[in-house]
């Protein structure tokens, strides 16, 4: 009966799936097979009157796996592959939940497991989330832009001049000649513009 | 009328500016693989010497000029030569070359981390095929990471010659990696002051939480013990040692003008020396520190692979031979191979092809650098993790500051000695130049969003920086030693800072560190003429591998022009500033 041309072979993983809760594979587990593939082959029209008898297995080993066919004791012939693949892949679920096992750790060699659909949703969850940080940057680089504007202009406004807010220098801008003195090294004391600062030491070009 | 430069609000933030520039992704991607490829622990030795006689000179010498001439990289050469104001225009072209192609890293980094909050990660599964019977050809000859990275990342075409067009979701990455870039350096120093405390101290709070989870990953061991076993006879490979120079060179950043422009805006008697002694030193340790995090990812990932394979294995000895399920575990395989190969010949040698050679060895010995070991080889390590989501979130927001902490450093080379010029800073505010600079690279930077931006992306980090780099830095070096002179320089430091200069950084600037780059300028020169022809590696789709490909012509002349451009600045300035006097000498009597 193996290698037949309606034979299927089953392999089953159980120590893998279930590790120390694993069951031993006997006779009533064997039953309990048979009865999954009648119930699944009686879902099928026209075959409504599937035994458990109809169902025969064969070369169990201690793998465990073995050979099944499913026969029409009243035509005497084997039910065609294609029938029993179909009716298999429509409750695989319920035959592996029987034996509390998933398509990996009970396979049906020649009966491919539809494999599940990729969740795609409507809006990828990465759009999401660069748009927002999108967003958030666009605001922030407005609003430094606009209150760089508004400084600027009250600076101009200003009859002394100010100077950049990014020179951390609180000490007092001494002015001569209403030029700002360089404001290097003005903690406690003023500066003598006489001598020319380090910039003007060399003659730029 | 003198505008006042403007300072870093305290030296911390210059310090953390220059390790936020210094430590960037060549940290963590490529000295783990030299690491790996010249003798592991024993690598360490030439790396360090190589720090303290050049990594430490070079870069106290490039922040003293910074720091005394307080002006960007153009306008300090010239200050120190009016013939060398070429050397900083080189050091400007060279670094808007890098910001060119650099701020696509941190384009991926975005598109990965956005695509790190699904559940399972999508590199983690291959995608199913059009009538959902098996997965994607290509993933499966391939694995899901690779098959994430080239298609679904770059969607990479097979030579550089098929462009392809532009893909949009890379490119709306860059155009958000440019927006960042610009909102850190919109405002200068008072803006880019602030971040640097992120981009400088986040990175090393993710690596430490790496550590610590790497370090309980199961096999992490293996990577670490094969890592650091020392290798001593790598110490006699002149390529270890040029390769330690090299990495300590390109990983401190010399030669762009970026330390120049951060170390211009110091006060003048700012401690530089201490400065850039500590910032070697942290940049050395982080690479270290990373490649510890890196090995024990490695050995997690081998472990992994090995035990999968090993399974597999298992699997086929047990469908074939119809064992009873979980007789055979790692321990036994042997043992039972060989029972089963005496008992059933005729079948064992049917199953042996199949069956493949499993080596722990072999997965630890893949050695990755580069843009392959952060979205290939850690994404397969993460999405082994429990809790990858969090992981692969943690790991690409670090690159993220990694890389926005280089970029700041590079765009300040380009935008200090821009808005130094009275010519541009007159008409433009700070703002529109920032905004300006920052916009023509984004659009130049769409060409490494296109099909084949890969291996464009590749070409410039190759040979945009690498010669014209150490052309700069030899040409600084005799600049300010012999042009400016090395006792002139010496008595502005005293005077500037109050301290004396050592006779050690005397000796390595006059000596040491110029005949170290000549020698690595010559190997480097001796090694393009050596190998003929460039190659590149190209993605070939129905393989699932990358294959060695010729670069076509234009691609050669491109490579040319990107080395030329740079490196030309230097003599073509030269002779202009020549030209220029000698005609003003011709048309006006000399001053008095």
């Amino acid at each position: 009966m193996p290698d037949a041309e309606n034979a299927f072979k089953v392999r089953l993983s159980i120590r893998t799936a279930l590790g120390d809760k694993a069951y031993a594979w006997d006779t009533n587990e064997e039953y309990l097979f048979k009865a999954m593939v009648a119930f699944s082959m009686r879902k099928v029209p026209n075959r409504e009157t599937t035994e458990i008898s109809h169902v025969l297995l064969c070369n169990v080993t201690q793998r465990v796996s073995f050979w099944f066919v499913v026969t029409d004791p009243s035509k005497n012939h084997t039910l065609p592959a294609v029938e029993i693949q179909s009716a298999i892949r429509m409750n695989r679920n319920r035959i592996n939940s029987a034996f509390f096992l998933n398509d990996q750790t009970l396979e049906f060699l020649k009966i491919p497991s539809t494999l599940a659909p990729p969740t795609d949703p409507t809006m990828p969850i990465w759009m999401i989330i660069f748009s927002v940080i999108f967003c958030i940057v666009i605001v922030a680089v407005m609003l430094l832009i606009f209150s760089g504007i508004r400084q600027r202009r009250r600076k101009s406004k200003g009859p002394s001049e100010v100077d950049d807010t990014e020179d951390k220098c609180e000490n007092m801008i001494t002015i001569e000649n209403g030029i700002p003195c360089d404001p290097l090294d003005t903690k406690g004391g003023h500066i003598n513009d006489v001598f020319m600062t380090e910039d003007e030491r060399l003659t730029p070009l | 009328m003198e505008k006042s430069r403007p300072l870093w609000a305290n030296p911390l933030q210059f310090v953390f500016a220059c390790i936020s520039y210094a430590v960037g992704l060549g940290n963590v991607w490529r000295f783990p693989y030299l690491c790996q490829m010249y003798g592991g622990g024993s690598f360490l030795v030439p790396y360090l010497v190589m720090l303290i006689v050049e990594g430490m000179p070079l870069l106290y010498l490039e922040l003293a000029v910074g720091q005394r001439m307080r002006q960007g990289s153009i306008g300090a050469w010239k200050t120190i030569s009016p013939y060398l104001g070429g050397v900083g225009l080189a050091s400007v072209v060279v670094s808007f070359f890098l910001s060119m192609y650099y701020n696509i890293i941190n384009a991926w980094a975005f598109w990965y981390l956005f695509h790190s909050f699904q559940d399972p990660l999508p590199w983690s599964v291959c995608p199913l095929n059009d009538n959902h019977t098996g997965y994607d050809e290509e993933c499966e000859k391939a694995s899901s990471t690779q098959y994430f990275w080239y298609r679904k990342t770059l969607n990479i075409s097979p030579s550089i010659q098929d462009s392809g067009r532009v893909q949009w979701e890379p490119a709306l990455c860059l155009v958000l990696a440019w927006l960042v870039v610009y909102l850190c350096v919109l405002r200068g120093t008072q803006s880019t002051g602030k971040v640097v405390y992120f981009t400088a101290l986040l990175p090393y709070c993710v690596l430490i939480i790496y550590l610590v989870r790497g370090l309980t990953l199961h096999g992490a061991t293996n990577g670490l013990a094969y890592m650091f076993t020392p290798k001593l006879e790598q110490l006699a490979n002149p390529k270890a040692w040029i390769n330690a120079a090299t990495q300590i060179f390109f990983s401190l950043g010399l030669g762009f003008g970026s330390l120049i422009a951060f170390a211009s805006y110091n006060e003048p008697s700012n401690n530089c020396q201490k400065h850039a002694i500590i910032v070697s030193l942290i940049n050395s340790s982080t690479s270290i520190f990373a490649s510890i995090v890196t090995f024990s990812i490695y050995g997690f990932k081998a472990t992994f692979n090995y035990e999968s394979c090993l399974n597999k294995v298992i699997l086929l000895l047990t469908n074939s031979f119809d064992l009873e399920d979980g007789f055979l575990t790692a321990s036994n395989l042997e043992q039972v191979k060989g029972y089963l190969a005496s008992t059933f010949p005729g079948k064992y040698s049917e199953v042996l092809p199949q069956m493949r050679n499993c080596s722990l060895q072999a997965e630890l010995a893949t050695a990755v650098q580069g843009t392959g070991l952060s979205f290939i080889v850690y994404t397969e390590a993460i999405k082994n993790m429990e809790v990858s989501q969090l992981w692969s979130v943690l790991y690409f927001f670090m690159l993220l500051m990694l890389g926005i902490g280089s970029m700041l450093g590079n765009t300040a080379a380009i935008l200090t000695p821009l808005t130094d010029s009275k010519v541009v800073s007159s008409h433009l505010p700070k703002e529109a130049i920032s905004g300006l600079v920052c916009l023509v690279n984004c659009v130049i930077g769409l060409v490494f969003t296109m099909e084949s931006g890969n291996y464009w992306f590749d070409i410039f980090n190759d040979y945009a920086a690498t010669l014209s780099l150490l052309l700069i830095v030899l040409v600084e070096t005799i600049a300010v030693c012999y042009v400016y002179g090395l006792r002139r320089f010496e008595s502005d430091l005293e005077a500037m800072t109050g301290r004396g200069l050592n006779w050690y950084w005397k000796a390595m600037w006059a000596g040491v560190s110029p005949l170290l780059i000549v020698s690595l300028f010559v190997f480097y020169l001796s090694d393009y003429i050596l190998t003929g022809t460039l190659q590149y590696q190209a993605w070939d789709a129905f393989q699932g591998q990358l294959v060695t490909k010729d670069y076509p012509p234009y691609a050669l002349a491109v490579i040319g022009l990107l080395v030329a451009s740079s490196i030309m600045c230097i003599p073509l300035v030269a002779l202009g500033t020549f030209i220029t006097r000698c005609l003003k000498r011709g048309d006006t009597p000399p001053a008095a």
